[in-house]
Protein backbone atom coordinates (compact mmCIF):
# COMPACT_ATOMS: atom_id res chain seq x y z
CA UNK A 1 0.00 0.00 0.00
CA UNK A 2 1.36 3.03 1.07
CA UNK A 3 4.87 4.27 2.22
CA UNK A 4 5.99 5.86 5.39
CA UNK A 5 6.94 8.71 3.33
CA UNK A 6 3.21 8.45 1.97
CA UNK A 7 1.82 8.10 5.05
CA UNK A 8 3.27 11.13 6.30
CA UNK A 9 2.22 13.19 3.12
CA UNK A 10 -1.47 12.08 4.06
CA UNK A 11 -1.32 12.79 8.02
CA UNK A 12 0.29 16.68 7.13
CA UNK A 13 -2.47 17.16 4.16
CA UNK A 14 -5.47 16.01 6.89
CA UNK A 15 -3.49 17.88 9.84
CA UNK A 16 -3.65 21.16 7.77
CA UNK A 17 -6.74 20.86 6.38
CA UNK A 18 -8.69 20.06 9.44
CA UNK A 19 -6.38 22.46 11.28
CA UNK A 20 -7.52 24.99 8.11
CA UNK A 21 -11.35 24.64 8.57
CA UNK A 22 -11.48 24.42 12.34
CA UNK A 23 -9.95 27.52 12.49
CA UNK A 24 -11.77 29.27 9.68
CA UNK A 25 -15.57 27.95 10.89
CA UNK A 26 -15.86 31.01 13.50
CA UNK A 27 -15.14 33.59 10.81
CA UNK A 28 -17.01 31.99 7.52
CA UNK A 29 -20.06 31.92 10.23
CA UNK A 30 -20.08 34.92 11.34
CA UNK A 31 -19.60 36.28 7.59
CA UNK A 32 -22.46 34.31 6.34
CA UNK A 33 -24.39 35.40 8.61
CA UNK A 34 -23.42 38.69 8.21
CA UNK A 35 -24.33 38.76 4.48
CA UNK A 36 -27.50 36.63 4.92
CA UNK A 37 -29.37 38.48 7.17
CA UNK A 38 -27.55 41.86 7.48
CA UNK A 39 -27.79 45.00 5.06
CA UNK A 40 -25.05 47.65 5.66
CA UNK A 41 -23.10 49.67 3.65
CA UNK A 42 -19.63 47.93 2.01
CA UNK A 43 -22.33 44.57 1.68
CA UNK A 44 -21.44 44.30 -1.95
CA UNK A 45 -17.85 44.89 -1.35
CA UNK A 46 -17.37 42.64 1.60
CA UNK A 47 -19.26 39.65 -0.48
CA UNK A 48 -16.59 40.55 -3.14
CA UNK A 49 -13.85 39.83 -0.77
CA UNK A 50 -14.80 37.13 0.43
CA UNK A 51 -15.70 35.17 -3.07
CA UNK A 52 -12.00 36.72 -4.38
CA UNK A 53 -10.27 33.81 -3.77
CA UNK A 54 -12.53 31.70 -5.52
CA UNK A 55 -11.72 33.72 -8.97
CA UNK A 56 -8.24 34.84 -8.68
CA UNK A 57 -5.48 32.53 -9.99
CA UNK A 58 -4.20 31.08 -7.17
CA UNK A 59 -0.98 31.94 -7.42
CA UNK A 60 -1.82 36.06 -7.13
CA UNK A 61 -3.23 34.59 -3.69
CA UNK A 62 0.06 33.17 -2.47
CA UNK A 63 2.11 36.20 -4.13
CA UNK A 64 -0.53 38.65 -1.74
CA UNK A 65 -0.26 36.01 1.47
CA UNK A 66 3.55 36.00 1.03
CA UNK A 67 3.34 40.03 0.55
CA UNK A 68 1.38 40.27 3.95
CA UNK A 69 3.20 37.43 6.11
CA UNK A 70 6.72 37.97 4.81
CA UNK A 71 9.02 39.23 7.13
CA UNK A 72 8.89 42.72 5.70
CA UNK A 73 4.74 42.45 5.69
CA UNK A 74 2.90 44.32 7.62
CA UNK A 75 1.03 40.95 9.07
CA UNK A 76 4.15 39.27 8.91
CA UNK A 77 5.91 41.93 11.28
CA UNK A 78 3.47 41.74 13.85
CA UNK A 79 3.54 38.21 14.39
CA UNK A 80 7.07 38.23 14.79
CA UNK A 81 7.45 40.92 16.88
CA UNK A 82 4.13 39.91 19.04
CA UNK A 83 4.16 36.33 18.84
CA UNK A 84 7.90 35.20 17.48
CA UNK A 85 5.81 33.39 14.93
CA UNK A 86 6.83 32.95 11.27
CA UNK A 87 4.46 30.97 8.93
CA UNK A 88 6.38 31.67 6.08
CA UNK A 89 7.76 28.02 4.94
CA UNK A 90 6.03 26.64 7.75
CA UNK A 91 3.29 23.99 7.67
CA UNK A 92 1.19 26.46 9.81
CA UNK A 93 1.20 28.84 6.78
CA UNK A 94 0.08 26.05 4.37
CA UNK A 95 -3.48 25.72 6.88
CA UNK A 96 -3.51 29.52 6.71
CA UNK A 97 -3.40 29.35 2.53
CA UNK A 98 -6.01 26.46 2.44
CA UNK A 99 -8.33 28.53 4.62
CA UNK A 100 -8.34 31.36 2.79
CA UNK A 101 -8.92 29.22 -0.26
CA UNK A 102 -11.96 27.20 1.49
CA UNK A 103 -13.38 30.08 3.11
CA UNK A 104 -15.57 31.51 -0.12
CA UNK A 105 -16.96 27.86 -0.08
CA UNK A 106 -17.90 27.61 3.42
CA UNK A 107 -19.02 30.83 3.39
CA UNK A 108 -21.77 30.19 0.59
CA UNK A 109 -22.83 26.77 2.03
CA UNK A 110 -23.44 28.26 5.60
CA UNK A 111 -25.20 31.41 4.00
CA UNK A 112 -27.53 29.31 1.78
CA UNK A 113 -28.66 27.19 4.93
CA UNK A 114 -29.04 30.60 7.17
CA UNK A 115 -30.94 31.82 3.91
CA UNK A 116 -33.44 28.79 4.42
CA UNK A 117 -34.04 29.23 8.09
CA UNK A 118 -37.67 30.43 8.33
CA UNK A 119 -37.71 33.61 10.26
CA UNK A 120 -41.26 33.58 11.81
CA UNK A 121 -39.59 30.85 14.56
CA UNK A 122 -37.29 32.75 15.31
CA UNK A 123 -40.52 35.52 15.84
CA UNK A 124 -42.37 32.52 17.32
CA UNK A 125 -39.46 31.48 20.05
CA UNK A 126 -38.89 35.54 20.94
CA UNK A 127 -43.33 35.27 21.89
CA UNK A 128 -42.44 32.55 23.95
CA UNK A 129 -39.64 34.18 26.29
CA UNK A 130 -36.18 34.05 23.98
CA UNK A 131 -34.17 36.54 24.06
CA UNK A 132 -32.24 37.36 20.60
CA UNK A 133 -29.18 35.20 21.81
CA UNK A 134 -31.31 32.11 23.45
CA UNK A 135 -33.37 32.37 20.27
CA UNK A 136 -29.87 32.10 18.05
CA UNK A 137 -28.65 28.91 20.37
CA UNK A 138 -31.73 26.88 20.57
CA UNK A 139 -33.89 27.76 17.20
CA UNK A 140 -31.64 29.66 14.39
CA UNK A 141 -28.20 27.22 14.70
CA UNK A 142 -29.32 24.18 15.21
CA UNK A 143 -31.83 24.81 11.40
CA UNK A 144 -28.72 25.79 9.86
CA UNK A 145 -26.23 22.86 11.71
CA UNK A 146 -26.73 20.40 8.76
CA UNK A 147 -25.06 23.29 6.44
CA UNK A 148 -22.67 24.30 8.74
CA UNK A 149 -21.40 20.60 9.18
CA UNK A 150 -21.54 20.65 5.32
CA UNK A 151 -19.69 23.79 5.08
CA UNK A 152 -16.89 21.72 7.02
CA UNK A 153 -16.67 18.62 4.79
CA UNK A 154 -16.54 20.79 1.17
CA UNK A 155 -13.85 23.42 2.93
CA UNK A 156 -11.64 20.24 4.23
CA UNK A 157 -12.06 19.21 1.02
CA UNK A 158 -10.92 22.37 -0.60
CA UNK A 159 -8.46 22.61 1.88
CA UNK A 160 -6.65 19.40 1.42
CA UNK A 161 -6.78 19.68 -2.91
CA UNK A 162 -4.97 23.32 -1.92
CA UNK A 163 -1.55 24.11 -4.27
CA UNK A 164 -1.35 27.34 -5.76
CA UNK A 165 -1.30 29.37 -3.10
CA UNK A 166 0.06 27.13 -0.73
CA UNK A 167 3.58 26.21 -3.03
CA UNK A 168 3.89 30.13 -4.14
CA UNK A 169 3.33 30.62 -0.33
CA UNK A 170 4.81 28.39 1.58
CA UNK A 171 6.93 26.52 -0.80
CA UNK A 172 7.13 22.59 -1.17
CA UNK A 173 9.14 21.60 1.63
CA UNK A 174 9.29 17.30 2.25
CA UNK A 175 7.65 17.06 6.07
CA UNK A 176 6.53 20.88 6.44
CA UNK A 177 4.74 21.77 3.46
CA UNK A 178 4.27 19.18 0.87
CA UNK A 179 0.93 17.99 1.21
CA UNK A 180 -0.81 15.46 -1.25
CA UNK A 181 -1.09 17.84 -4.41
CA UNK A 182 2.42 19.12 -3.79
CA UNK A 183 3.62 15.76 -3.84
CA UNK A 184 1.91 14.84 -6.53
CA UNK A 185 3.52 17.79 -8.38
CA UNK A 186 6.81 16.70 -6.82
CA UNK A 187 6.96 13.14 -7.73
CA UNK A 188 5.58 13.74 -11.61
CA UNK A 189 9.63 15.85 -11.98
CA UNK A 190 10.95 12.54 -11.08
CA UNK A 191 11.25 9.85 -13.44
CA UNK A 192 10.07 6.12 -12.69
CA UNK A 193 7.91 7.25 -9.71
CA UNK A 194 4.66 7.44 -11.40
CA UNK A 195 3.53 4.29 -8.83
CA UNK A 196 3.34 6.78 -6.28
CA UNK A 197 1.68 9.32 -8.35
CA UNK A 198 -0.92 7.18 -9.02
CA UNK A 199 -1.47 6.05 -5.92
CA UNK A 200 -1.38 9.95 -4.14
CA UNK A 201 -4.18 10.84 -7.09
CA UNK A 202 -6.34 7.52 -6.33
CA UNK A 203 -6.18 8.59 -2.33
CA UNK A 204 -7.06 12.48 -3.67
CA UNK A 205 -9.53 11.55 -6.12
CA UNK A 206 -11.32 8.99 -3.09
CA UNK A 207 -11.01 11.83 0.24
CA UNK A 208 -12.62 14.34 -2.61
CA UNK A 209 -15.32 12.54 -3.76
CA UNK A 210 -16.36 11.35 -0.18
CA UNK A 211 -16.49 14.88 1.35
CA UNK A 212 -18.31 15.89 -1.43
CA UNK A 213 -20.74 12.49 -1.10
CA UNK A 214 -21.32 13.22 2.81
CA UNK A 215 -21.89 17.43 2.12
CA UNK A 216 -24.56 16.26 -0.07
CA UNK A 217 -26.09 14.05 2.53
CA UNK A 218 -25.47 16.54 5.03
CA UNK A 219 -27.83 19.32 2.69
CA UNK A 220 -30.33 16.95 2.07
CA UNK A 221 -30.73 15.65 5.42
CA UNK A 222 -31.88 18.92 6.86
CA UNK A 223 -34.49 17.91 9.12
CA UNK A 224 -35.90 14.72 7.30
CA UNK A 225 -34.54 12.30 8.83
CA UNK A 226 -35.73 13.36 12.48
CA UNK A 227 -39.43 13.38 10.86
CA UNK A 228 -39.02 9.91 9.42
CA UNK A 229 -37.41 8.32 13.04
CA UNK A 230 -40.44 10.49 14.61
CA UNK A 231 -42.63 8.61 13.16
CA UNK B 1 -58.03 42.68 32.24
CA UNK B 2 -58.31 45.39 29.87
CA UNK B 3 -56.05 45.72 26.73
CA UNK B 4 -55.86 49.07 25.44
CA UNK B 5 -54.67 49.53 21.77
CA UNK B 6 -54.47 52.56 19.94
CA UNK B 7 -51.99 51.70 16.96
CA UNK B 8 -50.86 53.45 13.48
CA UNK B 9 -48.52 51.50 11.12
CA UNK B 10 -47.79 52.45 7.34
CA UNK B 11 -46.76 49.46 5.39
CA UNK B 12 -46.00 50.33 1.73
CA UNK B 13 -48.36 52.30 0.54
CA UNK B 14 -50.94 50.60 3.49
CA UNK B 15 -51.97 52.16 6.67
CA UNK B 16 -52.65 50.14 9.34
CA UNK B 17 -54.86 52.15 12.25
CA UNK B 18 -56.59 50.78 15.04
CA UNK B 19 -58.12 52.00 18.08
CA UNK B 20 -59.67 49.62 20.49
CA UNK B 21 -60.14 48.28 24.02
CA UNK B 22 -60.88 44.38 24.42
CA UNK B 23 -62.56 43.08 27.73
CA UNK B 24 -62.25 39.91 29.58
CA UNK B 25 -63.31 37.17 27.01
CA UNK B 26 -62.72 36.81 23.35
CA UNK B 27 -62.38 39.50 21.33
CA UNK B 28 -62.75 39.41 17.97
CA UNK B 29 -60.84 41.34 14.96
CA UNK B 30 -63.49 40.38 12.41
CA UNK B 31 -62.64 41.74 8.74
CA UNK B 32 -61.63 40.81 5.12
CA UNK B 33 -58.25 39.52 4.35
CA UNK B 34 -55.81 42.53 3.50
CA UNK B 35 -56.64 44.69 6.18
CA UNK B 36 -54.42 44.19 8.63
CA UNK B 37 -55.57 42.05 11.49
CA UNK B 38 -52.20 39.58 11.50
CA UNK B 39 -50.48 43.25 11.40
CA UNK B 40 -52.32 44.01 14.93
CA UNK B 41 -51.88 41.11 16.44
CA UNK B 42 -47.93 41.30 15.59
CA UNK B 43 -47.71 45.15 17.06
CA UNK B 44 -49.31 43.50 20.45
CA UNK B 45 -46.87 40.75 20.22
CA UNK B 46 -43.77 43.14 19.77
CA UNK B 47 -42.87 41.33 16.37
CA UNK B 48 -44.16 44.43 14.42
CA UNK B 49 -43.35 48.44 15.62
CA UNK B 50 -46.20 50.33 15.52
CA UNK B 51 -45.39 53.67 13.98
CA UNK B 52 -46.99 55.73 16.82
CA UNK B 53 -50.04 54.96 19.52
CA UNK B 54 -49.69 52.86 23.02
CA UNK B 55 -50.66 49.05 23.92
CA UNK B 56 -51.09 48.16 27.63
CA UNK B 57 -52.47 45.17 29.42
CA UNK B 58 -53.82 46.11 32.30
CA UNK B 59 -52.01 48.71 34.24
CA UNK B 60 -48.59 46.73 31.80
CA UNK B 61 -47.25 49.19 29.26
CA UNK B 62 -45.91 46.94 26.56
CA UNK B 63 -45.48 49.88 23.94
CA UNK B 64 -45.96 53.71 23.63
CA UNK B 65 -44.54 56.83 25.64
CA UNK B 66 -40.89 55.94 24.96
CA UNK B 67 -41.55 52.12 26.20
CA UNK B 68 -41.12 49.38 23.41
CA UNK B 69 -40.69 46.09 24.96
CA UNK B 70 -38.97 43.12 23.29
CA UNK B 71 -41.25 40.20 22.42
CA UNK B 72 -39.76 38.07 25.36
CA UNK B 73 -40.14 40.32 27.87
CA UNK B 74 -44.40 41.40 27.48
CA UNK B 75 -45.70 37.56 28.55
CA UNK B 76 -48.23 37.54 25.82
CA UNK B 77 -49.28 33.80 24.21
CA UNK B 78 -49.46 33.76 20.28
CA UNK B 79 -51.07 30.94 18.60
CA UNK B 80 -49.92 31.36 14.85
CA UNK B 81 -52.34 30.19 11.86
CA UNK B 82 -49.71 27.98 10.80
CA UNK B 83 -49.11 25.92 14.25
CA UNK B 84 -45.25 27.09 13.88
CA UNK B 85 -44.05 24.59 15.84
CA UNK B 86 -39.87 23.73 15.89
CA UNK B 87 -39.54 21.12 13.57
CA UNK B 88 -35.98 19.77 15.31
CA UNK B 89 -37.92 19.45 18.87
CA UNK B 90 -40.21 16.83 19.55
CA UNK B 91 -43.25 17.53 20.83
CA UNK B 92 -42.65 17.83 24.74
CA UNK B 93 -39.51 19.89 23.88
CA UNK B 94 -42.07 22.74 22.00
CA UNK B 95 -44.64 22.62 24.84
CA UNK B 96 -41.62 23.26 27.87
CA UNK B 97 -39.99 26.17 25.43
CA UNK B 98 -41.59 28.74 26.57
CA UNK B 99 -42.20 27.61 30.36
CA UNK B 100 -38.33 26.68 30.88
CA UNK B 101 -37.81 30.65 30.26
CA UNK B 102 -40.65 32.24 32.52
CA UNK B 103 -39.96 32.93 35.94
CA UNK B 104 -41.42 29.97 37.89
CA UNK B 105 -43.40 32.28 40.13
CA UNK B 106 -45.32 33.99 36.76
CA UNK B 107 -46.27 30.49 35.75
CA UNK B 108 -49.82 29.79 36.14
CA UNK B 109 -50.20 25.81 34.03
CA UNK B 110 -47.70 22.54 34.95
CA UNK B 111 -46.82 20.61 31.72
CA UNK B 112 -49.09 17.94 33.02
CA UNK B 113 -52.13 20.08 33.62
CA UNK B 114 -51.35 21.42 29.87
CA UNK B 115 -51.39 18.04 28.33
CA UNK B 116 -54.61 17.21 30.14
CA UNK B 117 -56.39 19.89 29.10
CA UNK B 118 -55.51 19.70 25.83
CA UNK B 119 -55.62 15.60 25.64
CA UNK B 120 -52.33 15.61 23.87
CA UNK B 121 -50.75 13.07 26.10
CA UNK B 122 -49.78 10.79 23.51
CA UNK B 123 -48.40 12.84 21.21
CA UNK B 124 -45.09 13.82 23.68
CA UNK B 125 -42.93 12.10 21.97
CA UNK B 126 -43.25 12.87 18.83
CA UNK B 127 -41.44 14.99 16.08
CA UNK B 128 -44.24 18.05 14.80
CA UNK B 129 -43.95 16.83 11.31
CA UNK B 130 -45.46 13.68 12.03
CA UNK B 131 -48.30 15.38 13.65
CA UNK B 132 -51.93 15.97 12.03
CA UNK B 133 -53.33 19.52 11.53
CA UNK B 134 -55.54 19.45 14.49
CA UNK B 135 -53.08 17.82 16.78
CA UNK B 136 -50.38 20.51 16.22
CA UNK B 137 -52.49 23.43 16.73
CA UNK B 138 -53.17 21.76 20.12
CA UNK B 139 -49.16 21.51 20.54
CA UNK B 140 -49.01 25.18 19.94
CA UNK B 141 -51.79 26.44 22.18
CA UNK B 142 -49.98 23.77 25.23
CA UNK B 143 -46.63 26.03 24.17
CA UNK B 144 -48.20 29.57 24.25
CA UNK B 145 -50.37 28.81 27.31
CA UNK B 146 -47.48 27.12 29.31
CA UNK B 147 -45.63 30.84 28.87
CA UNK B 148 -48.05 31.56 31.69
CA UNK B 149 -49.36 34.55 29.50
CA UNK B 150 -51.60 37.64 30.43
CA UNK B 151 -53.01 37.23 27.28
CA UNK B 152 -53.70 35.16 24.09
CA UNK B 153 -53.59 35.96 20.62
CA UNK B 154 -55.01 33.44 18.18
CA UNK B 155 -54.40 34.54 14.09
CA UNK B 156 -56.89 32.70 12.09
CA UNK B 157 -56.57 28.82 14.42
CA UNK B 158 -59.24 27.10 12.67
CA UNK B 159 -58.05 28.32 9.26
CA UNK B 160 -55.82 24.90 8.18
CA UNK B 161 -57.99 22.72 9.66
CA UNK B 162 -61.03 20.39 8.21
CA UNK B 163 -64.45 21.03 9.83
CA UNK B 164 -64.28 17.84 12.42
CA UNK B 165 -60.99 19.22 14.00
CA UNK B 166 -62.45 23.08 13.78
CA UNK B 167 -64.99 21.89 16.50
CA UNK B 168 -62.48 20.24 18.38
CA UNK B 169 -60.47 22.90 18.40
CA UNK B 170 -63.10 25.41 18.90
CA UNK B 171 -64.44 23.73 21.92
CA UNK B 172 -60.60 24.22 23.62
CA UNK B 173 -60.75 27.58 22.68
CA UNK B 174 -64.15 27.77 24.71
CA UNK B 175 -62.77 25.99 27.35
CA UNK B 176 -59.38 28.41 27.61
CA UNK B 177 -62.02 31.58 27.81
CA UNK B 178 -64.55 29.74 30.17
CA UNK B 179 -62.21 27.83 32.34
CA UNK B 180 -59.16 29.56 32.06
CA UNK B 181 -60.62 32.74 32.28
CA UNK B 182 -57.97 34.05 29.71
CA UNK B 183 -58.27 37.35 27.77
CA UNK B 184 -58.17 36.50 23.77
CA UNK B 185 -57.71 38.61 20.90
CA UNK B 186 -58.81 36.73 18.23
CA UNK B 187 -58.24 37.43 14.34
CA UNK B 188 -60.61 35.82 11.74
CA UNK B 189 -62.93 36.77 8.36
CA UNK B 190 -65.07 33.75 9.24
CA UNK B 191 -68.29 34.50 10.24
CA UNK B 192 -69.59 31.39 11.97
CA UNK B 193 -66.55 31.12 14.02
CA UNK B 194 -66.70 34.45 15.68
CA UNK B 195 -70.52 34.06 16.14
CA UNK B 196 -69.92 30.88 18.19
CA UNK B 197 -66.73 32.09 20.00
CA UNK B 198 -66.36 35.86 20.74
CA UNK B 199 -68.04 37.65 23.64
CA UNK B 200 -67.17 41.13 21.76
CA UNK B 201 -66.11 42.00 17.90
CA UNK B 202 -64.87 44.33 16.42
CA UNK B 203 -65.08 44.86 12.82
CA UNK B 204 -62.44 46.12 11.05
CA UNK B 205 -62.84 47.48 7.17
CA UNK B 206 -60.40 49.20 4.76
Amino acid sequence: MLSAEEWGIVALSLKVGGIAVLATLPLAFALAWLLARRSFPGRVLLDGLVHLPLVLPPVVTGWLLLIAFGPFGPAGRWLESWFGVSLMFRWTGAALAAAIMALPLMVRAMRLSIEGIDRRLEGAARTLGAGRWHCFWTISLPLALPGVLAALVLGFARSIGEFGATITFVSNIPGETRTLPLAIYSALQVPGAEAMVTRLALLSVALSLGALVLSEWLVRRTHGGRRLRGD
Amino acid sequence: MAIDIDVEKRLGDRLIAARFSAGPGLTALFGPSGVGKTSILNMVAGLLRPDRGHIRIGARALFGDGIDLPPEARRIGYVFQDGRLFPHRRVRANLVYGHDLTDPAKRWMSLDEAVDFLGIGDLLGRWPASLSGGEAQRVAIGRALLRGPDCLLMDEPLSSLDAARRGDIMAVIERIRDELKLPILYVSHDRAEVDRLATSVIALDT
